[in-house]
């Protein structure tokens, strides 16, 4: 039974980190109809800001650790922006194949220049105390409840998670951005005719979403505590098919699969199964989409032709 | 991203030809060695003044300069880099100065083969010192056995590497040794009655280590009450961790690399998993105490050279070695040196630069006096080598014991 619950607490704190990242694949798509493959290395230099603006910001302590938060947020929305400006903006016109492409070429760069720039080998997350010593994000202790251990870092993923999902539902449902963002995603063409400004709200959505992924990037490194250029990778392979899983285009489902995807990994890995886990979570992955092939929570569209 | 790495085009380094030009000026590097190898170029160039213009042997190297295990190969090629300079300095083997060409394999499986076949077909290289990690060492070693090209392998343990022919060799110790070494140790020092292990699915390395382990314990009746897998760069493994804290170990037995590692250790105490961490060689970097920080305190592994070992030949090492690179050489870096070192002292064993010659040199290895210890190959072409127990103490390696094979 502890091990059980434990597993429980294992398997949300990882599907929170996939929902975040999972959210920002499903805004993009909803939007533009094609998966933004560089999302994932969005997620990899919200980390990297995190880790060179931490000592500036006070990591360590929790007002620190929140500042480190936002500001890895805030530089990976302005990142998410550029890249669509540069990379996606001239393709607006062209086959979704084309854009798609791109994203992968903008993935590749991500990764290869971070490998040249921040250097290829495995950092450590974590920063020095004054003193001498090193320290985490935030403040860290083990919380005992009978024989179960929870660290505090888990407890705040969830937490973190949990105030950014609330934030984005009522961005989505009760601004006029929001709202312009879902008529767009309804159709895109009769929005602007009745004057939305597409470009912008283009901008906004690939802001939000690389928000929440560099948020993502955060959390996932002061959990995991070791970075480089490539851990967007797995991560954000997993967050992408959590999207599919729970419906792409649909924002509760994206946060729904990312639990799902979390959970179905930990649980798999906690028995004798564990070197078949991955296997597993994709095993289930087909199996909803035979039977559900639009995810858990989408719905068909009907291509008119 | 969806696309498996190994369909990817080459890094852009690759692609916009950045190794082409230092190539010229006697070390080719690809990577992240910026100041390093334009110190290298500075030195070698003079060397190759001074050797006035005798033809360069040109000797391969492939190792993991980018990637997860960055750790590992960075670490052997500075030990490979400074043994040419030295080499080259004191004017070269028999006149001619060597020539290192280093390919990255970016710690991924599929780039090792495609490297070496690079380094063979097109750098025509007479000798490689290549790939510490066994697995990308055993995708990589039978294209140059092909070719009847020699290579001296630093570190890789698997003993399946030397079974692939008569041209592979390595400098270090073997899995089957290490894993014993271990087990012993678990069982006699330490008292453990009831073990579990945790083995990266991913790695030819971890999974024959785990094994020559298990059949330890067996041996030594240490019962193993829990087996759980991971796959490499997984970053979570508290799942498994929680399974095998529910099993109860005395001890727990990862072989693993130091990034994994230092996670695992990380998340095993986090967990409440208090109960002592054995590895394998992989654990050996700065990297595994910077990740896993105070939790890495009371792991035990062992290690192919210890900074505190006191023999002259060590000191010096050491001290030439902190002196050229600014950091202390890790039990790669030594074997590195090591191994291409074996190599120059079989060309002029053999007074040829033929890779027929220089293998047949190297098989005939004796009494070759290594930083690491002294070299002898034996007919599975193994160096026969002892193994010290480090525990790890306050973010330090401290030495415990030496185990002879």
């Amino acid at each position: 039974m502890t091990e059980l619950l434990q597993q429980l607490i294992n398997g949300l704190s990882l599907g929170a980190i996939y929902a975040l990242i999972a959210l920002g694949y499903t805004m993009v798509y909803g939007v533009l109809r094609f998966i933004n493959f560089a999302h994932s290395d969005v997620f990899m230099v919200g980390a990297y800001i995190g880790f060179y603006l931490g000592p500036r910001l006070g990591a360590g302590t929790v007002w620190g650790g929140i500042a480190t938060l936002a500001a890895a947020m805030a530089g990976s929305a302005v990142l998410g922006v550029v890249i669509e400006k540069l990379a996606y903006k001239p393709l607006r016109n062209r086959s979704n194949l084309t854009v798609l492409i791109t994203a992968i070429g903008v993935s590749l760069f991500l990764q290869n220049a971070g490998q040249k720039i921040l250097g290829a080998n495995p950092r450590a997350f974590q920063f020095p105390v004054p003193g001498g010593g090193q320290q985490r994000l935030f403040p860290e202790t083990q919380l005992h409840f009978r024989s179960l251990t929870i660290s505090s870092n888990q407890v705040i993923v969830l937490a973190v998670s949990a105030v950014l999902l609330v934030a984005l539902w009522w961005i989505v449902h009760r601004t006029r951005i929001g709202t312009a963002m879902r008529a767009m995603s309804f159709n895109a063409t009769a929005a602007s005719l009745v004057g939305i400004n597409n470009d912008a709200v283009i901008s906004f959505t690939f802001a939000l979403g690389s928000a929440l992924a560099g948020a993502g990037g955060v959390l996932y490194a002061m959990n995991y505590p070791s970075i480089d250029p490539l851990m967007g990778t797995l991560p954000g392979l997993k967050a992408f098919v959590a999207a599919v899983l729970g419906g792409i285009g649909n924002l509760p489902g994206a946060a729904l699969g990312g639990m799902l995807i979390g959970l179905v990994e930990t649980f798999v890995s906690g028995t004798r199964m564990s070197t078949y886990r991955d296997a597993i979570a994709f095993a289930i992955l087909i199996l909803i989409l035979l039977f559900r092939p639009a995810g858990l929570l989408g719905k068909l569209r009907v291509e008119k032709v | 991203m969806f696309v498996p790495n190994r369909y990817f085009p080459p890094p852009i380094s690759q692609l916009l030809g950045f190794s082409a030009s230092p190539r010229l000026c006697g070390l080719s590097l690809r990577g992240f060695f910026g100041r390093s190898f334009f110190l290298g170029a500075v030195l070698a160039l003079g060397v190759s003044w001074a050797g006035a213009a005798a033809e360069p042997i040109r000797i391969g190297e492939f190792s993991s300069l980018t990637g997860r295990e960055a750790g590992l190969g960075q670490y052997t090629h500075m030990g490979v880099q400074m043994a040419v300079e030295e080499i080259n300095a004191a004017g070269g083997v028999d006149g001619r100065p060597l020539l290192v060409l280093a390919e990255d394999t970016q710690s991924k499986a599929g780039e090792a083969a495609t490297v070496v076949r690079k380094l063979i077909t097109r750098d025509h290289v007479v000798a490689i010192v290549g790939e510490g990690a066994s697995g990308r060492c055993l995708e990589g070693a039978p294209i140059a056995q092909r070719a009847g090209i020699p290579v001296v392998s630093p570190a890789a343990t698997n003993p399946k590497v030397t079974e692939i022919g008569d041209c592979i060799f390595r400098v270090c110790f073997t899995d089957p040794f290490q894993g014993t070494v271990m087990a012993k140790f678990a069982h006699e020092t330490l008292k453990v009655r009831r073990v579990g292990v945790l083995s990266d699915v991913a790695s030819s390395y971890s999974l024959g280590l785990a094994g020559f382990f298990r059949q330890r314990c067996i041996v030594d009746g240490v019962e193993l009450v829990g087996e759980q897998k991971f796959s490499g760069g997984d970053k979570d493994y508290r799942a498994q961790l929680t399974a095998l804290k529910a099993a109860r170990p005395d001890a727990l037995f990862v072989p693993a690399y130091y990034g994994d590692a230092g996670l695992i250790l990380l998340q095993a105490r986090q967990l409440g998993l208090t109960v002592p961490v054995l590895g394998g060689d992989g654990f050996e970097a700065p990297e595994l105490v910077q990740i896993a920080g105070a939790a890495a305190d009371g792991a035990f592994f062992p290690v192919h050279f210890s900074t505190s070992d006191t023999s002259p030949r060590s000191r010096s090492f050491i001290a030439r070695y902190t002196q050229r690179w600014n950091k202390a050489p890790t039990g790669v870096s030594a074997l590195g040196y090591d191994a291409l070192n074996l190599i120059a002292d079989a060309i002029r064993r053999g007074k040829s630069a033929e890779p027929k010659a220089i293998r047949t040199a190297l098989a005939g290895t004796t009494g070759f006096e290594g930083i690491t210890g002294r070299i002898a190959m034996d007919s599975e072409r193994n160096a026969r080598k002892p193994a010290s127990i480090v525990r790890v103490e306050g973010g330090q390696f401290r030495f415990l014991q030496s185990v002879a094979p």
